[in-house]
Formats: C-alpha cells, sequence, structure tokens
C-alpha cells in the first residue's frame, strides 16, 4: 500500500496565506478583501506588499461581498477573506444575488471551517457552509486537505472565471502533499489503490482516511483512499470507478451529513451505480468548544471512526 | 445634447413604455418607475458618459448601478432608448424566455446590465466596488447609483455608507429616490428614518438636494453640483424628492401603485394623459 509522510503539521490557513502573497506577484488583477481578520487569514503578507490592492472592510461582510462583486467589473479578481461562518451563512443573500447569480468572478474565501477551529465554540463552527455554497448555481465549492494543497489551490482558483467558495480551517494538520503540486479544479485524487472499500474524504479528514486505510491494511482491508478536494463540480467518474472495484463507499467531511460531500456522492451512486455508502459527518449537529482532537472525537470526525465505518459498510455488500 | 423639450418628451414616452409593459403582464412596479423617469431620461442622456455599445468592464465610461431592482420598468424603457436593446424588446417584460426578467439581471446577458438587483440594499456595495476598480484602473469616469428610500432600511446600505466615507471613494454619486413611500404605507408609518440628509452628512457624505426630482432642468442642475462635488475626497449623495407615480394623475402620492398594475380602462387613463411622442414599441 502507498503510503504518505506528513512533512510537518501546518495549518490550511497558512496555504491560503501563501498561495495569496503568490498570486500578489504573478497576478496584478488579484485583490484581497478582510473583514478585520487580516492575522486569522494570514493576509498579513499580501496587505504589505500590495497595500494598493488590498481592502480593510471593518466588521461588514455583507459590504465586504457586494464590493468584491462590483471590484470584478473592471477586470479585477477579488479574494474575501474572513471565517467560514460569516463568508455563507451571514451573507448568503448576497452572495446569491450580487456574486452568484450575477456571475461575478468572486473567490470566497473562508477559513475556520467546522468543527476544528476548536475552543470558539458553536457560534464559530460552521458545519453548513459546503451545503449552502454548492447549492448556488454556477458555484464551485473547493475544500483542500493540507497546507500545501490549500496553497495550490489558492493559485489555481485565479485561474478560473467564475465564483468559488474556498474552504479551509485553522488547526495545524498532516502536510502531506507534494509542495509543488499542481491543483486541478474537479479532478479527484487517488491517493491509495485498494479493492473493498473506497474511501472518499475531503479537507482535514484525508489525512486520517489515509491513517485508517493503514490500519485497515493491517487488518487485511484494502481501502483505495481518494482525496475529494472539490465538492462541486464533483468528480463523478473518478468514485463510478472506484466503486466499480470496490464495492462499497465510505465518505468523510467536517460537516453536517445533511448537504455535504456524502450527499453529492450518494446522489452520483444512485443515479449511476447504487452502493452501500457510510457517512463519517455530523449528525444534524451543532458543535461545541473543546481542542480540534476532542471535537473529532466526540463527533466522530477522526480515524477510528472511518475505520468503523468501513468496516460496517464492507459487511452490507 | 438634447435639449430640455426633448428629454421631456422622452419622458413621455417612457412613461407610456411603463404602463404598457406592466399592464401587459399584469403585475410590475409602476410607482416608483414614474416617479424616477425624469432622473433615468436625464442620466443617460444628459449627465453620463457612456460608450457606444456596452460591456461589462466598462472602463472609460461612466457606470449605472440600480440597487432598487424593483423599477425596472424605468430602467429598462431607458436603455431600450438609450440603443442598449432594441425597443421591441421591452414586449417581452417579465415573460418566460425573456431577458427582461422581473428584476434586472445579468443573468440573460442584457446590455446594459452589469448586476442582479431586487433584494434590497445591496447595489451600494457593489457600485463603491466598482468605483475603487475605476481608481486602480486609473479611470477618471464616475460611477451612479440609485437607491430607494425605503431601502435604506437595509442595514447593508449603513456598512456601505460607512465604508465609502472612511475609504474616501470619491468618485461615486449614490441617488436616494426620496419618494417617502414603500409597500406597506410611507416611510414614516412603516418605520421613520429621521433625516436622511443628516444620516449621511454625518456618515461624513456630501449632500446635494434635489427639491423637484420630477424637474428636469432642476435634475440638470443638482447633478451638475454633484458632479463638481467629486473628486474632493467625500462620496456625494443626491437626495432626490420625487412623486411616487408622477404623471399619472391616479397614481400620484400613494404607495397604492408600488407593484400594481393597471386594469384596462385605468391604462387608457394613463396614456391619454402621456400622449405619444418617439412612437410606441
Amino acid at each position: 500500500m502507498k503510503t504518505y509522510t506528513n512533512t510537518g503539521n501546518k495549518d490550511t490557513r497558512s496555504g491560503f496565506g501563501a498561495g495569496l502573497t503568490e498570486l500578489g506577484k504573478t497576478n496584478e488583477n488579484v485583490v484581497a478583501l478582510c473583514a478585520d481578520l487580516i492575522g486569522s487569514l494570514k493576509m498579513d503578507d499580501f496587505k504589505a506588499n500590495h497595500p494598493e490592492r488590498f481592502f480593510q472592510v471593518g466588521i461588514a461582510e455583507a459590504n465586504m461581498i457586494g464590493l468584491a462583486a462590483g471590484m470584478t467589473i473592471g477586470g479585477k479578481i477579488p479574494f474575501t477573506g474572513t471565517f467560514a461562518n460569516f463568508s455563507t451563512g451571514r451573507v448568503y443573500d448576497q452572495i446569491r444575488q450580487s456574486v452568484a447569480y450575477s456571475d461575478k468572478n468572486v473567490k470566497i474565501c473562508a477559513s475556520h471551517a467546522g468543527l476544528t477551529l476548536g475552543e470558539d465554540g458553536a457560534t464559530h463552527q460552521i458545519l453548513e457552509d459546503i451545503g449552502l455554497m454548492k447549492m448556488l448555481p454556477g458555484m464551485t465549492v473547493i475544500n483542500p486537505c493540507d497546507y500545501n494543497q490549500t496553497k495550490a489551490a489558492t493559485i489555481a482558483i485565479a485561474e478560473h472565471h467564475g465564483p468559488v467558495y474556498l474552504r479551509f480551517g485553522r488547526p495545524k494538520v498532516a502536510n502531506f502533499t507534494p509542495e509543488n503540486q499542481s491543483f486541478e479544479i474537479g479532478k479527484a485524487i487517488q491517493l491509495t489503490e485498494g479493492t473493498d472499500v473506497t474511501i472518499v474524504a475531503t479537507g482535514h479528514l484525508v489525512w486520517e482516511a489515509l491513517e485508517a486505510a493503514k490500519t485497515l491494511n493491517e487488518k487485511g482491508i484494502s481501502a483505495e483512499v481518494i482525496n475529494i478536494h472539490t465538492i462541486k463540480p464533483l468528480d463523478d467518474d473518478a468514485i463510478i470507478k472506484s466503486v466499480s472495484k470496490t464495492g462499497c463507499i465510505v465518505t468523510a467531511e467536517e460537516h453536517n451529513y445533511l448537504g455535504g460531500l456524502g450527499e453529492s456522492v450518494s446522489r452520483v451512486l444512485a443515479l449511476h451505480k447504487p452502493t452501500p455508502q457510510e457517512f463519517i459527518a455530523t449528525n444534524d449537529t451543532f458543535g461545541e468548544s473543546g481542542t480540534p482532537e476532542q471535537l473529532m472525537e466526540k463527533y466522530g470526525l477522526n480515524k477510528e471512526a472511518i475505520i468503523s465505518a468501513a468496516e460496517t459498510v464492507i459487511k452490507r455488500k | 445634447m438634447p435639449n430640455t423639450q426633448q428629454l421631456k418628451d422622452l419622458t413621455t414616452q417612457v412613461r407610456r413604455d411603463i404602463l404598457r409593459m406592466v399592464h401587459k403582464v399584469n403585475s410590475g412596479h409602476p410607482g416608483g418607475s414614474l416617479g424616477c423617469a425624469e432622473f433615468f431620461v436625464t442620466l443617460y442622456k444628459e449627465i453620463m458618459n457612456r460608450k457606444e455599445g456596452f460591456d461589462m468592464d466598462g472602463k472609460g465610461e461612466d457606470l449605472f448601478f440600480l440597487s432598487n431592482g424593483h423599477i425596472s420598468p424605468v430602467y429598462y424603457s431607458v436603455l431600450a432608448r438609450s440603443g442598449y436593446f432594441p425597443v421591441e424588446e421591452l414586449n417581452t417584460f417579465r415573460l418566460i424566455n425573456s431577458r427582461l426578467q422581473g428584476h434586472p439581471t445579468t443573468h440573460e446577458n442584457l446590455p446594459g446590465i452589469r448586476i442582479a438587483s431586487g433584494s434590497l440594499g445591496q447595489g451600494m456595495s457593489v457600485a463603491l466596488g466598482a468605483a475603487q476598480v475605476k481608481k486602480l484602473n486609473n479611470d477618471s469616469h464616475l460611477v451612479y447609483s440609485l437607491h430607494g428610500d425605503g431601502e435604506l432600511q437595509e442595514g447593508q446600505n449603513w456598512e456601505a455608507i460607512m465604508y465609502a466615507a472612511g475609504n474616501k471613494v470619491d468618485n461615486i454619486i449614490s441617488t436616494i429616490d426620496l419618494n417617502g413611500q414603500q409597500i406597506d404605507g410611507s416611510t414614516d408609518d412603516v418605520l421613520p428614518m429621521g433625516s436622511v440628509k443628516a444620516k449621511f452628512e454625518a456618515f461624513g457624505w456630501t449632500v446635494i438636494e434635489i427639491n423637484n426630482g420630477n424637474d428636469i432642468d432642476d435634475i440638470i442642475k443638482g447633478m451638475a453640483e454633484a458632479k463638481s462635488k467629486t473628486g474632493q475626497g467625500k462620496p456625494v449623495c443626491v437626495l432626490l424628492k420625487t412623486i411616487m407615480g408622477n404623471g399619472v394623475d391616479f397614481m400620484m402620492h400613494t404607495h397604492a401603485w408600488h407593484g400594481k398594475a393597471p386594469n384596462d380602462k385605468q391604462l387608457a387613463i394613463g396614456l391619454e394623459q402621456n400622449p405619444e411622442t418617439l412612437g410606441d414599441y
């Protein structure tokens, strides 16, 4: 089984910051807006190097989304930065009308997604954002898995014309994807080959899925792990191809099972290849304060939960 | 430049367009549309510096954003009669497969429209974004926007108003249609706003008042003054006092025609009060 090495824990939000820094140098049309969270979003470098292209909006997210929509008129590529909760739920109507329906080339970049921002608790832990964003016609939804991939995704979305939701997080997690990878929107990445069960994971749970696959392998279960960094458009072919071989699937995400990756996968399978599926996701609940590790354990989002789901789904074949 | 009589003639024709559009589909918003007919005609024919044709980026020309998108009938009529699309297309207003949706949209690629509006309170933010990009692009042209007075009850406006002054966005002229009416009644009844002028001034804007927003000469004078105040480190607000339903006597001074179409008889009266000038579509 192919294995991956963690080159050192890093936060995905810093991957975003690094990608934005790179874009500052390479794409003069990129502008950045932030709603009073420059440090949290790691936008300091871009601000320092390109003050004329950086817009501090203050604690006014609705205005930020509207400003960004307007900034596309005249050819700019705006990247907005705030927490996932305030990037989506708080400004859903602004995104819907001024960005998505108006087909504006805005990149909505959201940190602190999911449970793993930790101690701030449920008010800040949005577990509905993937659903909200994927329901918008024309919206691309991306949830990269580690620092390197978040950096690559940040750079890639500038080249894609159209609204994008880019989701990342606060905790330091394993960094294991190649440093100078190319990032292809909508193209799943098969990480391990397997024959008994497919595990498709997104975001922070990709590493957990790899760890789970290792243990499963020791137990004699061959797991095929696929990194679904793009939830919309979904790489249907990669999923269908894999379950054609394995006959069952586990989906893993740091999000409510309602509206997340799992449901998108279910639709593909229902249409093309009905397959037993287990869901690693939060169970229609809000979060709470705690450390990221405690929360992932309590809400069933870690390696152990994936192993258990894999064993269950194999029995359902 | 057209003379005042030509602008008046066009305004009368625009009124006919508005009435006929909403009558045909028995839906739409005639009240606010009629109240802003002079403003739209003057803005597009006299005030704005526009290029031939239409492209989304609008570099090298003045831009306009309509925030209170429900007054689409006046917007569509003036856009068509300014050459953005054929006037015959006004026949398709609110019909299936039309580019002329109930509220304006870029989704159907209708020339002249740069943002969808309808959900209120979003247009000023968008206009400010476009204005800041004009500066980044070293484009000295201006950005205009229009907002309803009732629309100011939406909080996003005040985020935008604060932002504009704080960031010295002085290449924008945002006009507020002060007709004092909204769907459920007068703005004073629904949610009293106090002095809109004092509020904008307190937020750091330059405020110009046009006391008769249905008089073309007053609009020309007021907008020229507004233009002269741009580039001085402060955003500019125009308070345009209009009469909702202006030009059709039974629709005037009431919120009743905010979103209601005239019947056959009412249409006939309205058209009689606004005789054909440039030719119906």
